[in-house]
């Protein structure tokens, strides 16, 4: 894959402000039952694996993230204090970015160590399939949220941040 | 109960393979099944052997079969199978492929390395012709059940693996002679060496399979001792004792006494362990949980 | 044009391997009806008979893979997958059960019928299956050569399909308990091989450790490449014998996968008919990938032009990949 630069050591130093991962788990939480509602297949996918807690640590990101699929809830924790999880996906924000966005294949992330997995490996697979499946775009779900007129400038934003850092922003194909 | 000894999965030599069958011929066992069926490179080596040991069988009272090679693949070796199904004797089909060559409405038996998982399959069988049916050493005891069942109603006898290193795979690819850092074609026969098979472990040292040509085994010997009385009540009508060196017929004497039933799974397994002491013993594909392992 | 089998372990693979240029898409349902029985993958009815209906709008068929062993006493949900099969219209099922095969030959007398791979027939097998129970096409076991591959092609009169890239199963398919021997569950009865349910991954003493139902499979230092520790790839020691060396290292096979594109040339002139991928569990990212590299590449052939090379590396596992048996220095 291309590799873009970590994200900027400046901002993984910055302390984190004590509300934050808080706002965070809202807005991710947010996002998890806009995506659930509109593409239910994602849930029945993870079948018996979504009571399963997934912790996503993004090794470049400020904070720990816990997705709770059953509960519908994504919550952000201080990487200080690791939450109880079933099954742990880490890596750095730009192959989590390529994974979601079918822009590189979660095997080959797996087996070139970009990404790594611990605890429950059924959990993690069922996740990462049935996210391939939901074809997700995260600066149109993000966008979505925002509403007008923030969206077009989402969406913009995202393509140029994409361009000049190499991070997968959004969906990759287009659709014919 | 009864016994039927599968046939020899090592390279053993002729004369080994002579002592072997005739000290065979004074066991319990009830039948008996010879031929080359890992890798057919070897059958020239020991061929000359196999009408005397039938004689010798056949004299002692012993149902004899020959069986096919498990992967039937050059033309030589389809010829072989043909030239099985010419001689007379009953044969046991160790690949599907062999059926191709199966003279019309000639009965036969279908060894442990075909795939029989369901009614379906077996059913089919016997009415193509077959008369016995081992089933594959994974399948646990709830299909071994269900297959007994059908045997019985489809008039065709059910056995199952008793005891022996369990056949795991088979490969176009030998890899008794990549450890020795050769290819199949020139393998100068150095799974002849290892006449119970070469040890593979794990890196922290654990046992855990056996090399033997093209086979790959389970390192532990798999055993059905600890669970006759359910293969009983399950309508199985005999085990298959898979040779190996050492006292196998101490090990056929053994068989036959618990085949009987009634040795408390315990006692049976001790028994066992007296006879193989630096062995180790699983069978946990019958109880559907990991073939290596031996449940408590 | 030799035919592209692509897989599709979901619907949106499905879509990615037709709009990439795949002829055929190959499937199964999300049950252990199929050999690629995985977390999260796989086709409910309705979304097989989606899949065929968007496959046919753009020239594509799709075939269903029921290629594991029916369970003894529940073969009724391997016999309706069949059903379910062809009720969406799929263009053939790909079955590996001899029990299965004849009942669907009997059920089903206008459903067209591959081998599967998982029924490792060799000449005899395959002449067998296509006498008895008319089999169409079959898929040809990963272990043979080039010239045996031409050898079988003159004497049979059934088409073949073979492996080009993925996966390479070292062993005879649906011949294998490996994985039974140290999970309890296998390819033939349920659908997977070294399941994910039964790995665990850890950190010892600086090296990252793959066990697959225990047993250690791969340790290697943190950071290097780590393959999914599927059993027949795996690193163990055979120790010294009287006559032999120890030996430590990939015994059976390096944790490579198969990349036979530069054969596509001698693989059509054996008489191949369609040229299969593998890789159902892989996501659409792959899968789109790997199509559009060989459609480039059996055009390529097609029209007499040198073969497009090394676009696929970086998809392979562990970086590394050969022609397997095709060539006959693999044994």
């Amino acid at each position: 894959m291309t590799s873009p630069r970590p994200l900027p050591a400046a901002l993984r130093r910055l302390p984190v402000p004590p509300l934050a991962p808080r706002l965070m788990g809202i807005a991710l939480t947010a996002l998890l039952r806009r995506i659930a509602r509109r593409q239910p297949a994602i849930l029945s996918r993870l079948g018996p694996h979504e009571a399963a807690r997934f912790l996503i640590d993004v090794t470049d990101g400020p904070v720990l993230l816990l997705i709770e699929p059953r509960a519908r809830r994504i919550a952000a924790h201080p990487r200080r204090r690791e939450p109880a999880h079933d099954a742990a996906i880490r890596g750095r924000l730009a192959a989590f970015l390529a994974m979601l966005h079918g822009a590189e294949d979660g095997d080959a992330l797996f087996f070139s160590g970009e990404l790594q997995i611990g605890g429950d490996t059924s959990a993690v697979l069922a996740l990462r399939n049935a996210l391939d499946d939901a074809e997700l775009d995260l600066a149109a779900e993000l966008a979505a949220i925002a509403g007008r007129p923030f969206d077009r400038w989402l969406r913009r934003g995202a393509d140029l941040l994409a361009r000049r850092s190499g991070y997968v922003l959004s969906r990759q194909e287009t659709s014919p | 109960m009864d016994l039927t000894i599968g046939p020899i999965a090592f390279f053993w030599s002729a004369e080994t393979v002579r002592a072997f069958y005739r000290t065979l011929a004074a066991s319990p066992a009830r039948r008996v099944v010879i031929g080359e069926w890992v890798c057919s490179k070897r059958l020239p080596f020991w061929q000359q052997e196999i009408p005397g040991a039938v004689e010798c069988l056949q004299a002692a009272g012993k149902e004899v079969a020959l069986s096919t090679l498990t992967l039937i693949t050059l033309r030589r070796e389809r010829r072989q199978t043909e030239e099985l199904f010419a001689t007379g004797l009953p044969v046991e089909i160790a690949d599907l492929g062999a059926l191709k060559h199966l003279p019309e409405g000639m009965p036969f038996q279908v060894g442990p390395l075909v795939n029989v998982y369901n009614e379906g399959t077996l059913e089919w069988l016997a009415r193509k012709g077959a008369t016995r049916i081992c089933l594959p050493p994974e399948l646990p005891l709830a299909s071994v059940a269900t297959l007994a069942a059908a045997g019985a109603a489809a008039g065709l006898a059910v056995e199952v693996w008793g005891h022996g290193r369990a056949p795991l795979a088979i490969s176009g690819r030998c890899y008794h002679a990549r450890l020795h850092d050769r290819a199949k074609d020139s393998c100068q026969f150095v799974c002849g060496e290892d006449p119970d098979g070469r040890d593979v472990e794990t890196l922290e040292g654990v046992p855990f399979l056996t090399v033997n040509g093209v086979q790959t085994l389970g390192h532990s010997h798999t055993t059905a001792a600890g669970q006759i009385d359910a293969l009983r009540e399950a309508g199985v009508s005999s085990l298959r004792l898979s040779p190996q060196i050492g006292d196998f017929a101490g090990l056929v004497r053994f068989y036959d006494r618990i085949a009987q039933g009634g040795t408390p799974r315990a006692q049976a397994l001790a028994g066992l362990r007296r006879l193989m002491p630096q062995a180790s013993l699983a069978d946990g594909f019958l109880a559907g949980a990991p073939g290596a392992s031996l449940a408590d | 044009m030799m035919e592209l089998v692509c897989p599709a372990g979901t619907p949106a693979a499905l879509r990615a391997a037709v709009d990439a240029g795949a002829h055929t898409v190959y499937c199964g349902f999300a049950n252990e009806t199929n050999a690629r029985n995985f977390p999260g993958l796989n086709f409910s009815a309705q979304e097989l008979a989606e899949g065929v209906a968007y496959a046919a709008a753009r020239g594509a068929r799709v075939l269903v893979a029921i290629n594991t062993f029916p369970r003894a006493g529940d073969q009724a949900i391997w016999h309706r997958a069949v059903a379910e099969a062809r009720a969406a219209g799929a263009h053939a099922v790909i079955l590996a059960d001899l029990g299965l095969i004849a009942h669907a030959a009997e059920a089903h007398p206008d459903l067209r019928l591959h081998l599967s791979v998982q029924a490792a027939a060799n000449p005899d097998a395959i002449n067998f299956y296509a006498e008895t129970f008319g089999i169409r096409r079959v898929v040809l076991p990963r272990v043979l050569t080039v010239e045996e591959i031409t050898a079988i092609n003159r004497e049979i009169d059934v088409e073949t399909e073979v492996f080009v890239f993925g996966g390479l199963c070292v062993m005879a398919e649906g011949r294998c308990s490996l994985s039974s021997y140290a999970t309890g569950l296998s390819p033939n009865m349920n659908g997977v091989c070294s399941p994910a349910s039964h790995v665990v991954y850890g950190e010892v003493g600086g090296q990252n450790e793959a066990r697959l139902g225990g047993f250690l499979i791969h340790r290697r230092p943190k950071g290097a490449p780590a393959p999914y520790p599927t059993l027949c790839k795996g690193c163990f020691t055979a120790p010294a014998t009287a006559t032999g060396a120890a030996q430590t290292g990939h015994l059976f096979e390096d944790p490579v996968s198969l990349d036979a594109t530069e054969l596509i040339p001698r693989l059509r002139r054996a008489g191949v008919t369609a040229l299969k991928i593998e890789g159902r569990q892989r996501s659409r990212a792959y899968v789109a990938q790997v199509v559009r590299a060989f459609r480039a590449a059996v055009e390529a052939v097609e029209a007499g032009a040198p073969l497009p090379s090394g676009l696929l590396a970086k998809l392979t596992e562990g970086q590394a990949a050969t022609t397997g048996a095709y060539a006959k220095t693999w044994r």
